[in-house]
This record gives structure tokens, sequence and C-alpha cells, in this order.
């Protein structure tokens, strides 16, 4: 594991996460950031091999509902907490085409 | 009002008509006036709705009717948990101006038992924190101590119980939030097992481990909370279809052949002196009280924080990826000749506070191409090895005792490291990690600074075992009056 970060590593991070952020923020959660991973290498100490990983702690897999049609929330009361509408549609930016990021 | 009155004693002075809820509600609200201007517990309050509800409460218990277990009980919300009236924030900007279109389960659970939620609390960011500190909406201070934290993230929760501005309140707890500032608080909180409270209308920060949970000034009126929220819901697919027992029934009974585990682990030199003390004073208590006290040897302690800082960010850099400006909560302006990507990155970048753009650069880091075996993998392996100690454990006790929080109260400002505030959680998070049950209870108090701070005891139990965890909560508390001192400063603010 990489510890500690390095400017380019956060500003990337920072584009997957559609974070902007300023230099400031950039640099110290490069240093911030880094000081978390040095603690989480504690991880590489435990033998890990074989063991399965667990992602919840609950015994249900694959709990299904009837297949019945039911009560859907009124779009109107959706579109009252949307912050841009078109008629009954959420209005954004372009999206096909030019999507580039920083 | 008696403002010490418990939940239970509430309810049936309301059913015997000696109180009125319109009364008692009213006298919630005058306290709240009186102190939360100093103690910031509220990010909103809901009198007139609170008193209509009492009244139509009132007016049912005056026709004879049954309106609930919890008829004419005042209940605060922390501010994660929806409603479909008034705002829920999150403790954020990016859901400043958010009206819940839907109630959650617990919530309209407690209101279909007659509960009358009196306003939303105060919390770290969407969670994260402990110490409530990262409010964007400006921190909640400690009824025992102005100048120090509540805890966190259910810091207006704790605070506001403690304050006596409510008989009970709700919180959630993803790697402590319940249990770290009812033991800074001196009240009671209650992490409940993973899947016994549905998370449907809880605003999602680590889903394989939130829960919803009860804080409250007794086990008592923690385990009759808790009964109410409790049980199986269609609307969250992890939620367990196990039917909810009587927490009360038996509970003034202790287990039969007790045996309590302390593990060693939970007694460590870098835990303030005064919080082993109460430990080991309630160690002793349990002896007396004819426990057999077993040593435990639980070595993944020391690693359930950097296994809580993988998966917690990971799941909340997920969960998070839905504050994009587009269906809801804040959206930025945007400037000639910036597009889609710069709408989320700076509806993202306005809208969320230092803490949360942490964790979620974390959780992007971990689960990102070539990390993810080497971080989010091995955490969840760990996690694994984890749960197994436990369930080791458990083959040879009923429970473990040790402390819910490695000090009492800090001062606002203290811990400015993020790391010295993620190790607030070092006794809490392996509860979640593992899903099973904890409680913090009161357990003492030391002095610090000429300052006297709550301090409490933290009882884990296996998944669903909340029946014992309560019994052997409610074993203590009847021997202590811990759970009936009020924060001395309460008079003079």
């Amino acid at each position: 594991m990489a510890e500690q970060l390095s400017l380019d590593e956060v500003r990337h991070i920072a584009k997957l996460a559609r974070l902007r952020l300023t230099d400031e923020e950039l640099e110290q959660y490069r240093s911030q950031l880094s000081a978390v991973l040095e603690h989480i290498a504690k991880l590489n100490e435990l033998d890990v091999a074989g063991v399965e990983p667990m992602a919840h702690p609950s015994d249900v897999t694959n709990r299904l509902d009837e297949d019945v049609v039911g009560e859907s929330m009124p779009v109107e009361q959706l579109l009252a907490i949307a912050p841009a509408v078109e008629g009954q549609f959420l209005a954004v930016p372009k999206v096909l085409g030019e999507e580039t990021g920083p | 009002m008696d403002d010490d009155a418990t939940i239970l004693s509430l309810v049936e002075a309301l059913k015997h008509r000696e109180i009125s809820a319109v009364q008692l509600v009213q006298d919630c609200f005058e306290r709240i006036e009186q102190l939360d201007e100093k103690l910031h517990c509220f990010h909103e309050t809901y009198s007139q709705r609170a008193l209509q509800a009492a009244e139509s409460i009132d007016g049912a218990l005056a026709a004879g009717d049954e309106p609930g277990p919890l008829a004419g009980v005042p209940i605060a919300l922390k501010d994660n948990i929806v409603t479909s009236f008034g705002h829920t924030t999150c403790g954020s900007r990016i859901l400043e101006d958010f009206n819940g279109p839907y109630t959650s389960t617990a919530a309209q659970r407690l209101i279909d038992a007659g509960a009358i939620v009196i306003g939303k609390t105060n919390c770290d960011e969407f969670a994260m924190g402990s110490s409530t500190e990262h409010c964007a909406f400006g921190e909640v201070c400690n009824p025992w101590d102005l100048t120090r934290v509540p805890g966190g993230s259910s810091g207006g929760s704790a605070a506001a119980v403690a304050a006596r501005m409510c008989p009970g309140a709700l919180g959630s707890d993803t790697g402590g939030s319940i249990r770290q500032p009812a033991s800074l608080c001196g009240v009671v909180g209650v992490k409940p097992s993973y899947g016994r409270v549905s998370r449907f209308g809880l605003v999602a920060f680590g889903s394989s481990l939130d829960q919803i949970g009860p804080l409250a000034r007794c086990v008592k009126d923690a385990a009759w909370l808790l009964r109410i929220i409790a049980g199986p819901d269609r609307r969250d697919s992890t939620c367990a279809d196990l039917a909810v027992p009587d927490y009360l029934n038996g509970i003034d009974q202790p287990p039969e052949n007790l045996r309590i585990g302390v593990p060693k682990q939970y007694l460590s030199d870098k835990t303030e002196p005064a919080v082993n003390e109460a430990v080991y004073s309630a160690i002793e208590l349990y002896r007396d009280l004819g426990a057999e006290i077993v040593d435990i040897d639980l070595p993944l302690t020391d690693y359930g924080i950097a296994t809580y800082y993988v998966i917690a960010p990971a799941e909340a850099s997920s969960n998070l990826a839905r504050y994009d400006g587009i269906r809801y909560g804040r959206r930025a302006q945007l400037e000639a000749g910036e597009d889609l990507y710069d709408l989320y990155a700076k509806s993202r970048a306005e809208g969320f506070g230092p803490e949360v753009k942490r964790r979620i650069m974390l959780g992007t880091y971990v689960l990102s191409a070539g990390y993810y075996d080497a971080y989010y993998k091995r955490a969840l392996q760990v996690r694994r090895l984890i749960k197994q100690e436990f369930d080791a454990a458990f083959e040879k006790c009923h429970a473990l005792l040790g402390p819910t929080s490695p000090t009492p109260a800090f001062e606002i400002g203290a811990k400015a490291d993020p790391l010295s505030m993620y190790l607030c959680d070092v006794y809490t998070a392996n509860t979640n990690i593992a899903g099973i049950c904890g409680i913090s209870i009161p357990a003492g108090f030391g002095e610090v600074d000429g300052k006297h701070l709550p301090i409490g005891l933290q009882i884990q139990c296996k998944a669903f075992d909340e029946p014992t965890m309560f019994r052997i909560a409610r074993m203590f508390e009847a021997s202590t009056d811990f759970h009936t001192k009020r924060p001395p400063e309460l008079a003079t603010l």
C-alpha cells in the first residue's frame, strides 16, 4: 500500500469523486489522508489468506417481494424538491457530447 | 412536569390523566426556549404541530381510547431521520432546504405509538464525526460543561435528553454515534443489532453498519423505545424478519449463571484512568451481584478503526454519490462554458463540509482501480475475523464489558486532527463491524479540570440478544444512581 499520496493522486481521486477542490484543500487532504492510510496499513499485519470477505453482517440474501403493482410517490411531490424542473422533467445541462472534467 | 420523569412514568401519568400531553409538550418547549440558545441541540422544532398532536392525544385519552404505548410522550429525532414534515438536513448545506417526501419507518412507528415529535437534533454532517463539531449549522455543547463536546454524531439527541429537553430521542450509530454521545452526556444509548431496526428513511452513510437506536435516561425507557421502532419492514430488505421480544418482560431478573467477559484489550493504559476506574468498579459490582467474570482476549480490537475507516468511507462514497445537484439538494450556479461535470463537482464542493469531503475522498481511493484488493477486500476479510473473534467470545460469556469511550467529554476544538477524532470510536466501531448489539449506560463521573464529567459503560451482546443486554444493563442501573444525576449547570444557564 502506498501510504504517502502525491498531489496528482489526490487530484485524480477528487475528479473520480466529483469534488471541485481548491489547491489548499488538495494539499490538506493529501497530508490528512496519508496519515489515515498509514494507520490503515495496520491491516497488513494480519494474515487474511483464505478468509472469505464479509460485506455485511446480515444472514439474509436476496429477499424477494411479491410482484404486484404498489403505490408510488406522486411525481409532483418529487418534482417539488428538485432544484430545477421543466414541465414534468428534471432540468439538467447538456448531457451528451462533452463531459470533460478538469 | 418533573423534568426527571422517565418515559414509562410519563406514559402512566398521561394514561391516568395526572398530566396532559399539551402541558408536557409545552414544558419541553419552554425548556428548549430556555436552554437551547446555549446548547444548540435542535436544528428545528415543531411546536405548532406538536401541540396539535398533543391536543388530539389528550382528546383520545379523555374519550377513553387507547392511543398507543407512547401516547403523548415528546421525542426528538436526529436530523438524518426523514419525516414528511419539516426539513431533514443531516447537518449539511447540501440538504439545507430538503423537505423529505416521506417518513422513515422508525419515526412513523413512534408517531403511530402516539409519540409527539418535537424537533430534529443537530448532528455531525451525514453522521460523520464523534463530537458534533462537524455540523454545518454550528456545534452542540455538552450540558455538563459548555466548553466541551457532547460527543457525536448523535450529539444533539444525547445533549437534549441529558438537558431534560425531552425524555427520549432517536439517533443513529454507524461506529459509535449513539453510544459515545450517550457516554459523554451521561445518558443511556443503544446500538441495536444490524437488521433489528428498519433503515428505511435513515439517510444512508454506511449501509452495512448503520442502525437507528434510542437515547433515554434509563435502561427501561430505551428498551421500551426500541421495542416500538424495531421489527420487520418490507421497505428495508436488510431488516430482519424476526419478531420483537417484549424487552421489559423479565428485565429486572439477572440472566441465570451469568458470565460477563472482560476483554483485556478494553482496559488499555491509553484510556483515561477515571474511565478505567469506573469499569473496574462495574466489574466488582457485577461480581458482587453473582456474575462470574471471565477473561477474554480480543486481539483484533486494535484493528477496528483501521477496518472501519476503509469500510465506512467506501460505503459513504457510494451512498453520497446521489448528491449530484440534479434530483434534490443543493445545485450550484454554473458559469458560461461549464458543463454537467462542473455541475456535479461544484454542487458537491459547495454543499459538503470538510469531514464529509475527506471521507468521500478516502472511500473513493480505497475503491479505486488498483487499490480495491489492497484496502477494501482486505478490510472485509478482517471484518470476518473480527466477527469470528466475537463469536468465539460469546461462546464463553453472555456479554462483553468495557468502556464506551476512552475519555470523558473533551474540549471543543481539541481533536482538530482527523485521526485523533477517529480513535474516539476504538471501543464502539467493532460492534457495527460485527453487527452485534451494544448499550452505553451511565457508570460514574471523572473529575477533569475541576469539572464533573459522565463516564459510560458499554455492554455488548451477540446479534439479536438485546433481551440479555438490557437485563445486564438493568442489574447495574438498579444498584447505582449515576443515571439519576443531572448536569449541575442546567440550573444556572
